[in-house]
């Protein structure tokens, strides 16, 4: 693979990387033919032909080997994909590589052989904008349906034409590859409804005997439009509850974080300390719920314990649901953030909602140690887990992969460590990292997360309850419209559930945002099961899918 | 539950002949999803036939299997219905089914998009009848939260028929369950919703009608494929 010459040149690389926008400018030389800045990052325009060379050029030199995003935009005058690069050691340094092409011929070369994580982002460029990509191994639609007509994002799309989707029978993509008797493989569905595919995925899978030959994740059976939908709302109110419906595994707090970050760095609004305390804490108590969650359905996975673990989850799932109903009024769908802060204070009285949390915390360590020794002490499920899904460190570093599932894999990444935010900074926790890089090291991950969700949520009760009355503010004084200035781009992530949760957007000078983009973490992390599963038993196949811990609604967004 | 449920062998008649069901009884309406073959064993007495109904209707009510079908974010809160807590057994209710084939309600619990409503519709097609549909949040009602976007069909009455819709976004397990619940008295009183011809039905790709985004279609589509055709133009 072309990947594997670079990694080694990286490790020793140079100490001082270039960073600035001169810095990187000198070191593109011709290939850069313009400059468009973004708020978070310089930007440079290239030429379509000069993706690869690009791209190349700035992962091998200057370190940048994370591909974190690719945008596809339709402009006036020309299409444009927005690469959105930084780097696994330093998530503070950011580049952007804007490649425009022509309205009649939308046609750049694709990243694909740079990055991996390339090849399904810019289908999805491909299906939702219309741009093509030269050299791009397989650009087929990847969201809508394969019939469907037109690209829905772009300009001139008329969303009340009608639409002919099939049911057809998917055909054996290896029939033809038999080339002796022997050779017999099997074809099965598995999905879109599955009770191990978390919701509505389809895998299409390829068996030889037992074995997995080939697996291909179809996505886009809960395509709900939600970038669509953000780019039709006004930021100040109306965006605040779709993040909600991106990653609905209870992380509902770290969704809205993500466009809060986004459109607060836009809008250059300032967060008062303690609605940020507030944040904190809301989204860790978040995160415990999504673990569970995956934790859960995990053990429902790998050994359809339907009735112990899963129930057990679901019964700390419950009790935290109940305490963030308390905080935000709601038990999934919070809409608790606002631009600048929450919409309102914790719970009177305070003191009994504080002693709701700490119940809670205190008991975690007691139930913790109930699911080590139902799962992961469990000879049964090492068995199963151990040394299967094995997802290497660079293979994860080329799709892009973020979250548990890379940080299982060795990767320390996280952003609430990397690239600060909220109040993380000012709390003693760490970031747990295994490099088992198997479905038990992901799981394990979790659960070791769990508990350090736990150590910042009680600092942070501390915090609160110490906090003097005159001082809690919890919104600062945001406009009542916000029209950002025409043509300033911002993308910026927060540490979501799944791993990295960015948000690109780019104002248009009116109230609504001109494009948003959605990262999803879990589409980049799904992206791996082929490259994990491939050559496995298939049961271990669902074991991995299991500990990737997707959810639907983000994935297809 | 109420009284009458208690005593399965009381009919009043005034309540269940409704026309709905006298067209079953008549054989002509197009309902005959109450129709069993121990019926036809018991002759035509009418006085008996409603009792065995009647009665037949309770135990179907008081015994639902469900099939386990998860879409998007309410099917988290349907989770949390089947399990402890709430517990949805408790009201005769609980037993997921992985396959339709074994089901006899179907709970869609989420936004129904192009891609999924032929996939839906085959899953609900699988179920053995008489079946049951309860629509779950306001994605099933109206295409909730994401009722303007391309992609979401507007309602899951666009492609089966429902029974009982739950409204939130999502609905609380409470909710939820008094949807069970009511669902249980709806069949206990020999009540569903008409199964009617819907905007959006599976249809063979020959027998769509001609025009411009057929013919483009007919290279990529053979003529006995199935197929849905979405005329968003005409969705609610
Ligand atoms: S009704 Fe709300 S919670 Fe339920 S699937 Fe739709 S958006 Fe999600």
């Amino acid at each position: 693979m072309s990947l594997e010459k670079p990694q080694d040149e990286q490790s020793n690389a140079v100490v001082a990387k270039p960073t600035t926008g001169e810095e990187l400018a000198e070191l593109l030389g011709d290939l850069a033919i313009g400059r468009d800045d973004h708020m978070n990052a310089p930007g440079f325009v290239i030429r379509p032909t000069d993706v690869q060379e690009t791209l190349f050029r700035l992962r091998d030199d200057a370190g940048f080997d994370h591909l974190s995003n690719v945008t596809a935009e339709e402009r006036e005058d020309r299409y444009e994909t927005i690469y959105h690069l930084t780097s696994y050691d330093d998530r503070t340094r950011e580049v952007s590589v804007v490649v425009p092409t022509t309205k009649d011929d939308p046609r750049s070369q694709s990243a694909n052989p740079v990055f991996r994580t390339a090849d399904w982002h810019e289908r999805e460029a491909y299906d939702l904008i219309g741009i093509e990509y030269d050299d791009h191994p397989d650009l087929r639609r990847i969201l809508l349906p394969d019939t469907w007509q037109g690209h829905p994002l772009s300009k001139d799309f008329d969303q009340r034409r009608p639409q002919v989707v099939t049911l057809k029978e998917w055909a054996n993509p290896l029939a033809d590859d038999h080339r002796d008797s022997e050779g017999e493989t099997m074809y099965i569905n598995i999905g879109p409804h599955h009770p191990a595919t978390h919701g509505v995925l389809h895998v299409r899978t390829v068996l030889d005997g037992e074995q997995v030959a080939d697996v291909d994740p179809d996505i886009g059976y809960l395509h709900r439009c939600e970038e669509q939908m953000c780019q039709t709302k006004t930021y100040r109110h109306q965006i605040m509850p779709y993040p909600d419906r991106w990653d609905y595994g209870s992380a509902g707090l770290l969704n809205e974080w993500a466009y809060a970050r986004a459109a607060e760095d836009l809008n250059d609004i300032d967060v008062p300390e303690y609605a940020q305390i507030i944040r904190t804490m809301g989204a860790e108590l978040c995160r415990i719920a999504s673990h569970m969650l995956a934790v859960g359905t995990f053990a429902l996975d790998v050994y359809g314990d339907f009735t112990a673990i899963f129930m057990y989850a679901m019964r700390d799932r419950e009790i935290i649901q109940n305490i963030l109903e308390d905080l935000t009024g709601q038990r999934m769908m919070f809409n608790y953030f606002r631009l600048g802060g929450v919409v309102w204070d914790l719970p009177e009285p305070r003191e009994e909602f504080f002693e709701k949390i700490r119940d809670f915390l205190d008991d975690l360590p007691g139930t913790l140690e109930e699911y080590h020794d139902l799962i992961s002490g469990n000879e049964i499920l090492q068995l199963r887990t151990i040394d299967t899904g094995v997802l290497p460190p660079e293979v994860a570093k080329s799709y892009g992969a973020t979250g548990p599932v890379a940080r299982a894999s060795g990767i320390d990444y996280d952003l609430r460590r990397d690239d600060p935010y909220g109040y993380y900074d000012e709390l003693d926790w760490d970031v747990i990292t295994d490099d088992g890089c198997d479905n038990y090291s992901r799981l394990l991950c979790r659960m070791r997360e769990v508990e350090e969700s736990a150590k910042i949520i009680s600092q942070c009760v501390d915090l609160l309850e110490d906090w003097p009355e005159e001082e809690r503010t919890i919104q600062s004084n945001v406009p009542r419209t916000l029209r950002p200035e025409d043509d300033t781009e911002i993308y910026r992530a927060v540490e979501g559930a799944k791993g990295e949760l960015g948000i690109y957007i780019r104002a248009d000078g009116t109230d609504k945002p001109g494009r948003f983009k959605i990262r999803s973490p879990c589409f980049s992390n799904l992206q791996t099961l082929p490259e994990i599963s491939n050559g496995e038993y298939l049961p271990d196949m669902i074991a991995s899918l299991g500990s990737l811990d997707i959810i639907l609604g983000e994935v297809d967004r | 539950m109420s009284s009458d449920q208690n005593q399965p062998f009381v009919t009043d008649d005034s309540k269940v002949q409704t026309k709905t069901r006298d067209a079953r009884m008549t054989g002509t309406g197009t309902d005959n999803r109450f129709n069993s073959k121990l019926r036809e064993a018991f002759g035509s007495s009418p006085f008996i036939l409603t009792k065995f109904d009647n009665f037949m209707n309770w135990v179907r009510g008081s015994s639902m299997f469900m099939l386990q079908f998860g879409i998007a974010c309410c099917s988290i809160e349907m989770m949390h219905t089947y399990s402890v807590k709430h517990d949805l057994d408790r009201f005769h209710a609980g037993v997921p089914r992985a396959s339709p084939r074994q089901a006899d309600v179907i709970i869609v619990p989420g936004t129904i998009v192009s891609k999924f409503a032929p996939r839906m519709k085959r899953v609900y097609d699988q179920m053995p009848e008489p079946k049951f549909v309860i629509g779950m949040g306001s994605c099933t009602i109206s295409g909730g939260p994401f009722q303007e976007g391309y992609n979401v069909i507007k309602g899951a009455e666009e492609v089966i028929p429902v029974d009982i819709h739950v409204p939130g976004c999502p609905p609380r397990p409470e909710a939820l369950v008094y949807g069970v619940a009511k669902l249980q008295q709806r069949i206990a009183e020999g009540e569903s919703s008409p199964v009617t011809v819907k905007p959006y039905e599976l249809e063979q790709f020959g027998d769509l009608e001609q025009d411009e985004l057929i013919d483009k279609l007919a290279e990529e589509v053979d003529t006995d494929d199935l197929v849905m055709r979405y005329n968003w133009a005409d969705s609610p």
